[in-house]
């Protein structure tokens, strides 16, 4: 039964992509790549910052382009439950992530001013 | 290096424990295990247990290991509850007690460890791949052989940490093992190292068993079954699993981050180099907290099919019921700094997650809400499950409000780490957890066996885990308010001897009850046949595991039933429904292997081999592990048909059945 429902399951609006999709997605992560690494070889933005934005941006930009052509994460795949995981994960991480910054953060500047090595070094 | 350092790692003579307590432990132990050997072998079972059970892909019988696995390791972490009562009830008035603080240190660390990973985990694991597939009418998960892998590596897990007993030490850490103390500087011998590797296998185990019942939930239920007419057992089951996959991957990585700190000298949880422990603490309650609810969640299922059947009438709020589910869900994720309010965060931080702990306790009370609306006007019959079912709403409804008081960051100040502490979550766990487990046992043991749970026994059980756990735990309430901490071996203060010597008394008033269903479970099996149940619904049950034989033929269902209503067996009943008795077709299933027993065994041997340092075994091991897993790749023998002839027969027998109830 298990196996038989496995055969069954690439019927069912699990799409496996096309060669297009497949070429569009890899002339979309080629530029998405090259862009970068032109700006960073070629000296950059005027601003520092802005450069890193950028790249920043561009990377975002590639993870998305390879979850829609690669891993075919559509909103209607998998009747709409891809997405729903997609979209459960990114809550959870960025809670993990989130959370985790501010909790360390608030640890770190309420510890005992006595356990600061450079105070303890400071002569009497 | 010499060569027995080599061959042996750390492993000598004096891992050999000289703690008589342990040493007369191991004689029993072995006796005990040469008689079991010995007995199948006399009676030839080897090979029945090998093809039947350990080898097989069927969710019905791996559920059923999963039961046992946790029955088993529940008599250990009992053995250990009963080793700390005593001794806090006699280490007063300059007594040491009985046990020495390095063993003393371990029970309480085994307890915390054996009881949530492997008896909780186990039972609720088990119960949801015996009932899921059957209650959405399904004949095995989505991947039969990934599950039978999954229980032996839980398995494997538990043998990891029972070989510690009686080979070198446990952890002295307590059960989430916080460094600095579990570091390799303040615990330099193999307790830390049982800890890691036995929770590293078994979780293993868990993820996988995770992945695979949420594909199944969501992949194979019968024609009809759309999500909000799912049962809502399978419903917190899907949760449970979700919460299992998006947070055991964090405990494996916090392990595997304490394992580097102690194996190769990194510090990402020591004092030094930018290192923070800290941060364990904070990463490890990012699982533990969903934890929970990973146990309890199943639960609530389980309440809400016992209270509807028993009261004969549909689960009121529904639809309540599925999202309040899905709330808790969502926010098991917001909440995890309530363990360590103490931990040194800002008012801030500490009060935004006190109140998302008191949001939580909205969608809960709404259940017990919805629970008692549906007892209201009904024909309510106090039946084991449902007696269960009503001493849990009086004793979670408490733990919940203990919890609640807790939630508030100046209260938990006074609080933290006590014994009031300790009386709030078993008051949970076993209000919730374990009495939904008992509740469900007798649930859905005729299913799975075809007679009921002897009632007697199951009464002297029901009231020695009730009265029991009030009388142990009571007191720690008391304790704990007036400021004794947890994990204490010996005690000052002589007028607070009387408190612990009550809670001796509880725990041994469960023990009666634990004694109780041992007997139960023997009783019904030598009187089976005055408690045998032919229609394979004796509770007038309302979903579909019900619509089939008990126990269920290997198949389950003969053809795949369609459901119409959220009670769907309740619906067919009321429709009229004939079964099917001519058109029948070979059926499709897998076939049993072997490779997830011995994927396991290997597992088990590595993970010894690098509690001792044996590199040249752990490396072996592991290159075996993923050779055969390699290897059984290429097993294309996975599946047959059982042919149409014994299905016609398995079903006429059951027409006759049924027609000898009608005669």
């Amino acid at each position: 039964m298990a196996s038989h429902s496995h055969n069954d399951a690439h019927h069912d609006g699990h799409s496996h992509g096309s060669m297009k999709s497949y070429v569009i997605g890899f002339v979309l992560s080629v530029i998405l790549t090259a862009i970068p690494f032109w700006l960073v070889m070629t000296g950059g933005l005027e601003s520092r910052g802005w450069t890193v934005a950028v790249v920043v941006g561009m990377a975002v930009v590639q993870i998305i382009v390879h979850m829609i052509f690669f891993l075919h994460m559509t909103s209607s795949a998998e009747e709409g439950w891809t997405m729903t995981a997609l979209i459960f994960t990114i809550i959870v991480v960025v809670i993990m992530l989130a959370g985790s910054i501010w909790v360390m953060y608030h640890m770190n500047t309420n510890m005992m001013p006595g356990h600061d090595m450079d105070l303890m070094s400071v002569p009497q | 290096m010499t060569l027995t350092e080599f061959i042996f790692g750390r492993l000598d003579w004096n891992a050999i424990p000289y703690d008589p307590i342990v040493q007369l432990t191991f004689v029993a132990v072995a006796l005990g295990g040469i008689a079991l050997v010995g007995a199948l072998t006399y009676f030839k079972l080897w090979g029945y247990l090998w093809n039947e059970w350990f080898t097989s892909v069927d969710h019905k019988k791996i559920g059923i290991m999963y039961m046992i696995l946790g029955l088993v390791m529940l008599l250990r972490g009992f053995a250990d509850a009963i080793m700390m009562r005593v001794q806090q009830a006699i280490a007063f008035n300059g007594s040491e007690g009985y046990l020495n603080a390095h063993h003393y240190d371990q029970i309480f660390t085994a307890h915390g460890v054996i009881m949530i990973f492997f008896v909780a985990m186990p039972w609720v694991t088990g119960l949801m791949n015996y009932v899921v597939p059957l209650q959405i009418g399904a004949r095995d998960v989505s991947f039969p052989f990934l599950n039978n892998f999954s229980f032996w590596m839980t398995a494997g897990g538990a043998i990891i940490t029972m070989i510690s007993l009686f080979i070198g030490e446990y952890g002295q850490t307590g059960w989430l093992a916080f460094p600095p103390l579990s570091g390799i500087g303040a615990s330099p011998y193999v307790g830390v190292d049982y800890y890691i590797w036995g929770l590293q296998v078994a979780g293993v185990g868990t993820t996988l068993s995770g992945i695979n019942l949420l594909v199944t939930i969501i992949k194979m239920r019968a024609p009809g079954m759309t999500m909000m007419k799912m049962p809502i057992f399978t419903w917190t089951s899907l949760c449970t699993n979700v919460l299992i996959v998006a947070s055991f991957p964090v405990l494996t990585v916090v392990l595997v981050l304490l394992s580097l700190d102690r194996y190769v000298g990194t510090n990402f949880f020591t004092n030094d180099l930018g290192g923070n422990p800290m941060m364990y603490v904070n990463l490890i309650w990012i699982w533990g907290h969903p934890e929970v609810y990973i146990l309890i969640l199943p639960l609530f299922g389980v309440f809400s099919e016992v209270v509807s059947t028993f009261t004969g009438k549909r689960l009121f709020g529904y639809t309540s019921m599925v999202y309040a589910t899905v709330v808790i869900t969502v926010l098991s994720y917001l909440v995890w700094l309530h363990h360590f309010f103490t931990m040194g965060s800002g008012a801030s931080v500490n009060s935004f997650f006190g109140i998302t702990t008191m949001i939580i306790s909205i969608p809960t009370g709404a259940k017990i809400f919805n629970w008692l609306f549906t007892m209201y006007k009904g024909r309510i019959r106090f039946e084991l499950p449902m007696m269960w079912t009503v001493a849990f709403m009086l004793t979670f409804t408490v733990g919940g409000m203990t919890g609640v008081l807790l939630a508030v960051p100046p209260a938990d100040f006074v609080l933290h780490n006590s014994l009031f502490l300790i009386a709030h979550f078993h008051n949970v766990i076993i209000g919730g957890v374990v009495f939904g487990l008992f509740a469900a046992i007798n649930f859905w043991w005729p299913k799975a066996f075809g007679f009921k749970l002897d009632p007697f026994w199951g009464k002297v059980s029901f009231w020695g885990w009730v009265v029991g756990f009030w009388v142990a735990f009571t007191p720690l309430y008391v304790l704990g308010l007036m400021g004794v901490t947890r994990r204490l071996r010996t005690f000052d203060d002589p007028s607070l001897q009387i408190w612990f010597q009550i809670a001796a008394v509880g725990a041994g008033i469960i023990a009666i009850g634990i004694g109780a269903f041992l007997i139960q479970i023997a009783v019904s099996i030598w009187k089976r046949d005055q408690l045998r149940d032919f229609t394979g619904d004796p509770w007038g049950g309302r979903t579909l595991e019900w619509a089939t034989s008990s126990p269920p033929p290997d198949y389950n269902f003969a053809f795949t039933p369609v459901a119409h209503d959220v009670d769907a067996w309740h619906d067919m009943k009321a429709r009229n429904y004939q079964r099917p008795t001519a058109g029948f077709a070979e059926i499709h299933m897998p076939r049993g292997t072997g490779a997830g027993v011995i994927l396991s065994a290997l597992a088990v041997i590595c993970g010894f081999a690098l509690v001792w340092y044996i590199w040249w075994l752990a490396a072996l091991s592991f290159i075996g592990i993923v050779g055969y897993a390699i290897y059984h790749t290429f097993d294309n023998d996975r599946d047959y048909y059982i042919p149409v002839d014994e299905v016609i027969e398995t079903e006429r027998k059951r027409e006759a059945q049924l027609a000898s109830l009608k005669a």
